[in-house]
């Protein structure tokens, strides 16, 4: 049980609703997401997972329904905006450039710049290496070279980075799309404990994942979607594998 | 099933294993990297032994050679500076060496008409400007034409290829343009303390595309591309932008090329780039930057560009039949790019574990 009940959800969205032409893709959805509370996402291909997340990520605006912000009704028109007001999203493979440093990674598209002798702008990639370092030491994620591109890096470390990054930007609300996905067993753990740290920092997360272990683990409510429709919620204390199975599939 | 989580034990301690300082695979990596400049000077040291054995004469200790050497890589340098921004970028400018001749033309012309209105030196900058900017506009259309509407690098300049290449003959009335400015003149063929001026200026503008490309957001960004094109819009970079950007620079370089031919050989020619487009592609590839995008750097287009003219320039030295120059030209690339997959499947091999 968590004691957060009853203050002001970071996120919440009221009957969202989102069709493409005759397709209801999402269909009167509402859910809440509390500050150090993990909400899980489940359902099918095709449940409707992906519409939700891209309509609160700012991909595409939902045709009814609105979308707060600690209380306060916000309408995104780019992933920008949501980005900007505290909202990333964590994609599996797409997050980062392969052939960059974490810090460049962390500060792609918005470098910090310092002036070389008194006058020339040039890229402070030191300041950058001080922030991956202190950012990713918050995830308890220590490297030793700073300035190895992340090819270099595993699959659990790279999502390690791409989260250091929304941490950084002090997002807060993560969203994590399957993190564990195409990872091995010790690497998932690893993604897991993240996902604690964030927990415990504060942040809220909304956690997609197939994987009903992983929710498990990690979340405190789980939120089923099936056809569009928010087919249950459930506290993860109160439910088990086989409940949230027949949510899925409607059985 | 319970719903206890397996996890919590283990949640102390998880930092990864940070494996990936390894010297041995650093030491590696470095030389690797700046293989160009290896091969540069073993190639020089080749031709040195092969010329004293031969002929008893010293090959790089003659400055005439050395001098003869930079004037050879200027052109294609200037080509493959711009080259090498696209092809980290993961695109190709396949116009480049007919832009550049369209800038020769235009450079032979507007320095003759403005020649007559205002003094030579003031003439001679016109030229070059026009030249340049003039550049800029075929670089503007291969901008547009990927950023926009999404023609693949390789097939929207190859079409401004032929544009280019026709619009070049046909300003220059299918004939050389023959420059009458002294100071144009002096300025292909000029030195300064034995240096000649047009290795001064590559050597500068050389310089100031390394800061752009090392030292600048848009030089970061242009390996973000090259990496991950999603990633970088992802992180808000406006790529439509970068890359129009990005082809007016790489078009801007081949005019800048374009003038100082016109300057070093007191006349402008359309075909003036049309043996120097797939150098420059050699020698970003042997300089180390991978096709496929996401790497190189100015200084190792620098050392292949002169790996090119060496090769060239060292055979025709020691004597060798010429048409050899294409055979040794074509192995270096295919070695280069063997050598480029070979640190690939080293170094990046976790990726796959």
């Amino acid at each position: 049980m968590n004691s957060s009940e009853q203050t002001t959800p970071l996120l919440e969205v009221r009957h969202l609703s989102k069709h493409f032409g005759a397709v209801q893709a999402l269909n009167d959805f509402s859910m809440a997401v509390r500050p150090g509370e993990v909400v899980a996402l489940a359902g099918d291909n095709g449940a409707g997972k992906t519409t939700l997340i891209k309509a609160i990520s700012g991909v595409f605006q939902p045709t009814a329904g609105e979308i707060l912000l600690r209380g306060q009704p916000v309408t995104f028109a780019t992933p920008q905006e949501a980005r900007e007001k505290g909202i990333e999203t964590i994609y599996q493979d797409l997050a980062l450039a392969d052939n960059l440093s974490i810090g460049a990674n962390i500060f792609l598209g918005r470098e910090p710049m310092r002036k070389a002798f008194g006058f020339l702008p040039v890229l402070d990639r030191k300041a950058m290496a001080v922030a991956a370092k202190q950012t990713m030491g918050r995830l308890d994620f220590h490297v030793s070279r700073l300035d190895a591109p992340v090819s270099n890096f595993s699959g659990g470390q790279r999502q390690a980075v791409a989260i250091g990054r929304a941490v950084y930007w002090d997002a807060q609300i993560l969203i994590m799309d399957e993190p564990t996905a195409a990872l091995g067993v010790p690497e998932q753990r690893k993604v897991i404990s993240l996902i604690h740290q964030l927990k415990a920092q504060g942040r809220g997360v909304i956690f997609i994942s197939h994987n009903l272990q992983d929710i498990f683990a990690v979340s405190d409510r789980i939120v089923v979607l099936r056809r569009g429709v928010q087919a249950g919620e459930r506290k993860i204390s109160d439910t088990n594998h086989d409940e949230v199975v027949k949510l899925m599939v409607g059985g | 099933m319970t719903s206890t989580s397996p996890i919590e034990q283990s949640e102390t301690h998880i930092a990864p294993q940070a494996d990936h300082g390894d010297p041995a695979r650093t030491w590696l990596g470095r030389i690797a990297e700046g293989r160009a400049w290896l091969f540069l000077a073993g190639l020089i040291i080749c031709f040195e032994v092969w010329s004293r054995l031969a002929f008893g004469a010293t090959f790089v200790l003659n400055p005439f050679n050395v001098q003869s050497i930079a004037i050879f890589a200027v052109a294609p340098l200037l080509l493959a500076t711009g080259q090498t921004f696209v092809i980290i970028s993961g695109g190709i400018d396949l116009s480049l060496g007919f832009i550049m001749g369209l800038a020769a033309v235009v450079a032979a012309h507007a320095t003759n008409m403005a020649g007559a209105a205002i003094p030579l030196p003031l003439a001679m900058l016109a030229g070059i400007l026009a030249a340049v900017l003039v550049a800029g506009v075929p670089g503007i259309i291969n901008g547009l034409l990927i950023s926009r509407l999404r023609i693949p690098p390789f097939i929207g300049t190859l079409g401004m290829f032929g544009v280019a290449r026709g619009a070049a003959y046909l300003l220059a009335g299918g004939t050389t343009v023959p420059v009458q400015n002294s100071w144009f003149a002096l300025l292909g063929n000029g030195k300064f303390h034995g240096v000649p001026y047009l290795v001064m200026i590559t050597a500068i503008f050389v310089v100031v595309m390394h800061y752009i490309l090392s030292q600048t957001r848009f030089g970061q960004h242009n390996y973000a591309i090259g990496a991950n094109v999603q990633a970088a819009r992802r992180a808000g970079i406006d790529i439509r932008g970068h890359i129009l950007r990005l082809y007016v620079l790489s078009a801007m370089c081949a005019g800048l090329g374009g003038a100082l031919y016109a300057a070093r050989f007191t006349a402008g020619a359309a075909q003036a780039g049309e043996p120097l487009l797939l150098d420059s592609v050699a020698a970003v590839v042997i300089g180390g930057a991978s096709l496929f995008g996401g790497s190189g750097t100015i200084f190792g287009t620098v050392a292949g560009a002169l790996v090119i003219a060496v090769i060239q320039y060292g055979l025709v030295f020691v004597n060798v039949e010429p048409f050899w120059q294409f055979i040794a030209v074509g192995l270096v690339i295919i070695i280069s790019v063997l050598i480029d997959q070979a640190q690939r499947r080293f170094s990046g091999a976790r990726q796959d574990e």
